[in-house]
């Protein structure tokens, strides 16, 4: 599989056409994705045309982005303009936004060409792909195994070579875990450093936007184009960005490796055994590793399953069948808005919806949205003191390798339970990645996870880099 | 497990709280799944955590301000034309309020 980094020079050298590119990216994709089910939607006609700008660029010596010519994907919560946008729900079937995300504005700028929209639990809300209104995506290794999710078809797009580059969502782990199940490299920034704008809201508090990619590089240079200040997005972060490009090259030398036990604590022996060959790479290459102990990070999950659904059950109040998407009609409002929400969720969208109004309502929000709040404090506090001591945390992605259709569905406890060691990062803002690290014993992709404190998305690609190149072949 | 911390007929007023129609079958099983989540929950509403304050967004951002200029053109017209019923450039729908006595 050619990176994004390797065909941008292709193309700005003339060697490929980024006509060429696509049409390859595309008989991929009309090739494999009819077992795969990534892309819930295509766009070959703009995409061909902004190729064959690329191509035109390049023969006229204009000046070309850093994604020029590269095929992308974006998972279908991001805005497109006239360009249907669904969250993998039927509530939105068939909705056009009027405006483009702002990430999606700043990979058109930098040249990148959007091939498709990718398959998502329905508004990013699991971890398998399942969920998904339109079908689930199946793990390009093994078809029997979810991709994750809720990215997954973003993972499994980059996973099949359908495309070097894809854009996902991460509220409680959705990028880390289709990553680590499909054998990509997925980073969850710190939290405003992409902005949120035209990303169809989830848990505002949580939500942060990242890219798939084959190399460490490629996530890097991805971050250059879409991260950084963004007025349209109230909580977006007005610093300059770290070097991210730069942070690749360094090593590990001298640097504090926290292995953290609570990051590893009921993973399945071949993910313990692979994170710990991990540690010892990054020793290898002059690492300190540090045993660390931050116990409070288990109870991120329940923190997390009710301040995520709270935050869901008051932003999908705005699909009540009045300004867009679906209307089931009904001679009184009350019974319209009833009769749209019950035909247009899908389940698990209906359980965190209850679960958070529940949460939010009278004599219930101390003791569970107010505790939850509390308990992020207190999270956030135990990894501020973690990071007195060390530089980063490693431990496991995911507790196991890709599990199979099926198995978690009728079960929701099971299924969030998959989202123990990325919950953490979403809740303390911190950027995360999970880099690919060998495979478990039935021969699927294990993804090992860097967190590192916020706004320094730079040592996770420093460390992730090392990682890379020492991973077992 | 112990009680279930949620009856049929707490799920039942959630519903309909959220604008949501369930089935008997829907609500005898969300109402065991649900229970099983506050069940888990229970570790952290054990917890004494009167010291902390509530954390809402992780690096303490408040409001951001802009000076009042017009930054963009009107999407009216797309965004009407994406909803359901629209009547003399409005949004319409039924009935809100009831019968007039």
């Amino acid at each position: 599989m050619t990176t994004a980094i390797e065909l941008a020079a292709a193309i700005k050298r003339g060697e490929r056409s980024a006509v060429s590119v696509a049409e390859e990216a595309f008989a991929a994709i009309s090739a494999r994705d009819g077992e795969i089910h990534a892309f819930l939607s295509l766009g070959q006609d703009h995409a061909m045309e902004a190729a064959a700008r690329v191509d035109a660029a390049v023969a006229q010596g204009a000046p070309l982005g850093p994604l020029a010519g590269v095929p992308v994907a974006l998972k279908d919560n991001m805005c497109t303009k006239g360009w249907e946008t669904t969250c993998a729900s039927k509530i939105l079937e068939g909705w056009k936004p009027p405006y483009d995300g702002t990430v999606v504005e700043r990979l058109h700028a930098a040249g990148a060409i959007v091939v498709g929209k990718t398959n998502l639990d329905e508004f990013a809300m699991g971890s398998s792909t399942e969920n998904s209104a339109f079908g689930p995506t199946r793990n390009p290794h093994d078809l029997t195994k979810v991709p994750g999710g809720s990215s997954g078809g973003s993972a499994a797009a980059v996973a099949a070579g359908f495309v070097p580059l894809s854009f996902g969502s991460d509220t409680g782990g959705s990028i880390r875990l289709p990553a680590a199940y499909c054998g990509t490299v997925g980073l969850k920034p710190s939290y405003g450093f992409i902005s949120r704008y035209g990303l169809v809201a989830f848990a505002s508090s949580l939500d942060q936007i990242g890219p798939f990619t084959t190399t460490v590089a490629d996530a890097a240079l991805s971050m250059e184009v879409v991260a950084g200040y963004d007025p349209k997005d109230a909580t977006s972060i007005n610093e300059a960005m770290p070097d991210f490009t730069g942070a690749l090259s360094k090593g590990v030398e001298g640097l504090k490796v926290g292995v953290c036990a609570d990051l590893l604590d009921g993973a399945a022996p071949d993910v313990a055994r692979r994170v710990a060959e991990a540690a010892a790479v990054l020793e290898a290459a002059g690492a300190t590793l540090v045993e660390v102990a931050v116990p409070e990070l288990k109870l991120g999950l329940s923190a997390y399953y009710l301040l995520a659904p709270a935050e869901a059950s008051s932003n999908l109040a705005r699909y009540d069948g009045v300004r867009f998407g679906l209307r089931e009609e009904r001679d009184d409002v009350v019974a319209m808005n009833t009769a749209t929400r019950t035909a247009g969720f899908g389940a698990e969208v209906k359980r965190r919806i209850m679960l958070g109004t529940y949460a939010l309502s009278a004599g219930y929000y101390d003791a569970y949205y107010g505790k939850a709040q509390k308990t992020r404090t207190l999270i956030l506090h135990a990894l501020d003191r973690a990071y007195e001591s060390v530089d980063v945390l490693l431990g496991a992605t995911t507790p196991t390798t890709a599990f199979g259709f099926g198995d978690k569905v009728a079960d929701p406890m099971s299924m969030y339970l998959s989202d123990l060691f990325t919950i953490p990062s979403n809740l303390a803002g911190h950027p995360a990645i999970s880099v690919p690290f060998g495979t478990g014993d039935d021969a699927m992709p294990i993804g090992v996870q860097v967190l590192a404190p916020g706004k320094r998305d730079d040592l996770c690609l420093q460390v992730a880099a090392v990682l890379e190149a020492g991973a077992p072949r | 497990m112990s009680e279930p911390l949620l009856t049929t007929a707490d799920v039942a007023h959630v519903a309909k709280l959220a604008r949501l129609e369930l089935t008997d079958e829907e609500l005898a099983t969300f109402t065991d799944q649900l229970s099983q989540v506050l069940e888990h929950a229970s570790d952290i509403a054990a917890l004494d955590l009167d010291g902390l304050g509530p954390t809402a967004h992780p690096f303490g951002l408040t409001n951001a301000l802009r000076e009042d200029v017009v930054t963009e053109v009107s999407m009216r017209d797309d965004i009407l034309a994406a909803a359901p019923a629209v009547e003399d450039d409005r949004f319409k729908v039924g009935r809100i309020l009831g019968e007039a006595p």
